[in-house]
């Protein structure tokens, strides 16, 4: 592998871990704030890929499609929250995961009644459609390096907006003491339901950046679903900072797991067997820190 | 009478009533509630990490579709696997499967162990859905059935339906059997202990992480039972069997009959099975059609069995004849 393979793999890698924060930030804040345990998060990076692909169809231009889109799953979060979530904070994990799996149905069957099940494909934007070329017959495309800041840009947005905001403030003393912020006058219920929203939201616009370089396809969140919780037991359930590490770690090792040819003693494992590797690496995170690396001690 | 011997009395009327439906039945409903009997197997096997340990596992599929694929495994092409040698070799595979997850996700707790037991079971899914290993995504057919021949005497045929159903019925008593022999024991008491306070079990001296692999070895293995009970009466396996949509829907049958009861868990299979079945049968209305998008009406009712049903229908009964004797819940 010569140094310029081997940069665009890691590039690559870097744009999957970045992709793979967005989407799991949003259920560790979820979880870190509320409590609650969202399986149907996934579905969420499903939706915004729909959305960004049927709006794009319909109105032309995936810029306009963009916006529309993050404000439906923002519509979307806030009366799912509403309507159930808010039923089930004070309830077992095991009531949460069965009620948010019950959504996951529920939005696979609204879709294939919706859309359909074939896998569709949204084109990239004229302005962010060219390639950087790196050598003679490598280059890299503007749209993937495109991804990342975006990433990584909402990355440092929240973080500001949760340690250096009054509306942060609320947040982080919501999830300490919820009883204590509600007798100091403030409405932590709407606060929560701002929270959901943007942590489902966080998801959907995952999917729907992603949607021009990964198909559209049914069943598409629910792959993003257990990656993301890998993410989690790796990092730490509740940590920003831990979904960060975590998700560029599994960024890498998923995609040199792809490229990189491993056999011993004759028995081929890479990348034959690449779907694996990151669940490899959690049983390793597990014998090492059961509670993930920047996890409270369990 | 009482309540005791109303609950002996009314587990003999069924067990009896399923000993004679095949006589009565066609095929259909032979294997349908042979299918049943299954997932009752599956479910209880389920309750005895939900209801009685407190380990809520999403990834029970694992287990049963790792029996399966053990007896696909084993059976040589165009001819037959030995029952008494593929049986509990299959269950083995699942009981050194759950041994070996176990010692990985045993050390984790609540939410964490949620979600690594589901990601363990989707390892296995994508093991079997993306390699060649047995058929890949398609699955593989096992074309003729172990045979149980001891000697030249075979005392019952796996290729008959209403030999499959008795052998499901025996296993599931056998299961149910051995769960209560287990609960019973201090091996039971020390899990139901770790329930409510696995502190309090380690200050005692329990070594609790041993108590609760052992737990889910023997979870692991019944399930095996189902899988392989499943694998033989259909003659197929794939890559669904280990799934997450089937932990789910046997962890909703747990609830729905009431965790930590045992019988609950086999009722919620019954009722799951059967309504699956009535949804499956819908016709279309509204331009939707219903019955293909039957997993739209089921969600809805996921969703509001977690909203309103806690502890399961058992619970229900135990309210309602309360409130019948005026004692009030």
């Amino acid at each position: 592998m010569d140094f310029f393979t081997f940069l665009i793999q890691v590039l690559n890698g870097v744009q999957y871990g970045l992709l793979l924060f967005l989407v799991s930030s949003g259920l560790t804040l979820v979880f870190g704030i509320m409590g609650v345990i969202n399986v149907a998060h996934g579905s969420f990076y499903m939706i915004g890929a729909y959305f960004a692909w049927s709006l794009s169809e319909k109105l032309g231009s995936f810029w306009v499609a963009l916006p529309a889109a993050i404000a439906l799953t923002v519509a979307i979060g806030l009366v799912l929250e509403w309507l159930l979530i808010k039923r089930l904070y004070k309830r077992d994990h095991l009531y949460q995961v069965l009620l948010t799996y019950g959504l996951i149905l529920v939005f696979e069957e609204t879709r294939s009644i919706l859309w359909g099940d074939d896998v569709h494909g949204v084109s990239i934007p004229a302005i962010l459609s060219a390639s950087i070329p790196l050598t003679e017959n490598l280059s890299y495309p503007v749209y993937r390096l495109w991804i990342s800041a975006v990433c990584l840009l909402v990355a440092g947005l929240m973080v500001w907006v949760i340690q250096k905001t009054r509306l942060g403030m609320t947040i982080r003393a919501g999830a300490a003491n919820r009883e204590m912020v509600q007798s100091l006058g403030l409405n932590i219920e709407l606060v929560y339901r701002v929270v959901f929203a943007a942590g489902i939201t966080l998801a959907g616009l995952a999917g729907m950046i992603a949607a021009p370089v990964s198909a559209v396809f049914p069943g598409m969140g629910n792959q993003v679903l257990i990656v993301c919780f890998v993410v989690i037991v790796i990092g730490g359930m509740g940590s920003v900072k831990g979904a960060m590490v975590a998700s560029l770690l599994i960024g890498l090792v998923d995609t040199f797991g792809k490229v990189l040819h491993l056999e011993i003693g004759g028995l081929k494992l890479l990348p034959e067997l690449s779907s694996m590797t990151v669940y490899l690496l959690m049983a390793v995170i597990l014998l090492w820190r059961p509670e993930g690396i920047y996890g409270r001690r369990l | 009478m009482n309540a005791h011997r109303i609950a002996i009395a009314a587990f003999l009327v069924v067990v009896v009533a399923l000993a004679v439906l095949p006589l009565a039945a066609d095929k259909f409903y032979v294997q349908l509630f042979a299918k049943i009997m299954i997932m009752a197997i599956l479910a209880m096997s389920l309750d005895l990490l939900l209801g009685y340990t407190g380990l809520v596992s999403f990834g029970h599929a694992a287990f049963y579709g790792a029996a399966g694929y053990a007896l696909a495994l084993l059976t040589p092409q165009y001819q037959a696997a030995n029952f008494w040698t593929s049986f509990p070799l299959a269950v083995a595979a699942s009981a050194l499967l759950a041994l070996v997850i176990g010692f990985f996700v045993v050390r984790t707790r609540g939410v964490y162990f949620i979600m690594v037991t589901l990601a363990f079971a989707q390892m296995l899914f994508f093991l079997f859905f993306d390699t060649k290993i047995a058929g890949g995504s398609d699955g593989i057919y096992i074309d003729v059935r172990p045979v149980a021949k001891i000697g030249d005497w075979q005392p019952f045929r796996l290729d008959d339906f209403t030999h499959v159903y008795y052998l499901a019925l025996v296993l599931l008593v056998l299961t149910y059997a051995l769960l209560r022999l287990i609960l019973r024991s201090p091996f039971g008491r020390v899990l139901a202990g770790i329930r409510v306070n696995e502190q309090r079990m380690l200050s005692l001296g329990y070594p609790t992480f041993r108590y609760k692999l052992a737990c889910f070895v023997i979870s692991g293995a019944l399930a095996g039972i189902a899988g392989y009970l499943s694998a033989v009466q259909f003659g197929v396996v794939n890559p669904e069997m280990l799934g997450w949509h089937l932990s789910a829907a046997v962890m909703m049958m747990v609830i729905l009959g009431g965790m930590g009861t045992l019988v609950g868990p086999a009722i919620g299979a019954a009722i799951w099975m059967l309504l699956e079945l009535g949804l499956q049968s819908l016709p279309s209305a509204g331009g939707v059609d219903f019955g293909k998008h039957w997993q739209l009406l089921m969600g809805g009712f996921i969703v509001l069995a977690a909203l309103l049903l806690p502890n399961g229908l058992v619970s229900m009964i135990a309210v309602l004849r309360n409130r019948k004797g005026g004692i009030g819940g």
